[in-house]
């Protein structure tokens, strides 16, 4: 059976479900991080399946990845320094203590 | 495309799915931390698969070289919290197995009808000489632009984590 775009995009959503699951059901900010690069991943595999699939002579769609994984690293480094943050603030990282802006 | 490559798509898609589900259901953090590294090596397969070295080199070297190092030194300085065998789900578990089921069941229902429009053209072969030159004309301002923005969140990171 042949491997085709159908296989990695449903790959793709597999994974971005799955990272999906772990942002919702996390307690802890660190996890709920991780569960947040695997959906980037999830995304940037479809950006490469669509960029060999459908425009296989240009690079737009690993162009795009790269961009993706350069916000991710952006993103994981503000995030994990937010925790450190709130870990010294409020002397635990779990987010159903963290609601001060809750009313 | 048949057989050989066949199974190696299957074989890498089962890493990452596995691990990826360990990553979100593991009592103990710093396991799932090991289990991230498994399902980045894992999508660094799947892009080598996809003709996309250069990706491969990139995924493995920013997420697992440094996104999972500065992930496991997060868990490390907010230590006694990971190897305490708290529970570390919410009471919303059935709610999101529920909610995640459909989204995927619809996902892949849509997926499955969907005709794409595939080119037939062969992927070229060098992605990484094709990449830098999109990269230093076409694409020239959106690179300088997130460099930029990378310059921009390591400051924030500095100050934001910093003692007063």
């Amino acid at each position: 059976m042949v491997v085709g775009l159908t296989h990695y995009v449903i790959l793709s959503s597999i994974l971005f479900c799955v990272g999906i699951f772990g942002v919702l059901t996390r307690r802890n900010a660190i996890a709920i991080l991780m569960s947040i690069e695997l959906m980037f991943n999830a995304v940037n595999i479809n950006f490469v399946a669509f960029s060999k699939f459908v425009t296989p002579g240009e690079f737009i769609g690993q162009i795009f990845a790269i961009f993706v994984i350069t916000i991710a690293a952006a993103e994981a480094t503000v995030g994990l320094a937010i925790v450190l943050l709130i870990y010294r603030n409020f002397k635990g990282i779990n987010v159903d203590n963290i609601n001060l802006m809750k009313w | 495309m048949t057989g050989i490559p066949a199974a190696i798509f299957y074989v890498l898609a089962a890493i990452v799915v596995g691990s990826g589900v360990m990553v979100v259901s593991l009592r103990n953090i710093f396991h799932c931390a090991l289990f991230l590294v498994l399902t980045l090596f894992g999508v660094a397969g799947i892009y080598v698969l996809l003709s996309a070295e250069f990706l491969a080199a990139v995924q493995v070297l920013i997420y697992v070289g440094a996104i999972t190092i500065l992930m496991i030194f997060a868990i490390m300085l907010t230590a006694k919290l990971y190897n305490a065998q708290i529970r570390q789900s919410n009471e919303q578990v059935v709610l999101g197995i529920v909610v995640v089921v459909t989204l995927l069941i619809s996902t892949v229902a849509i997926l499955g009808r969907t005709a794409w429009r595939l080119s037939d053209v062969m992927a070229q072969t060098q992605s990484t000489a094709g990449i830098g030159r999109a990269l230093l004309t076409r694409y020239a301002l959106p690179f300088e632009v997130v460099s930029v923005v990378l310059l921009t969140a390591l400051i924030g990171a500095i100050v934001i984590a910093r003692k007063e």
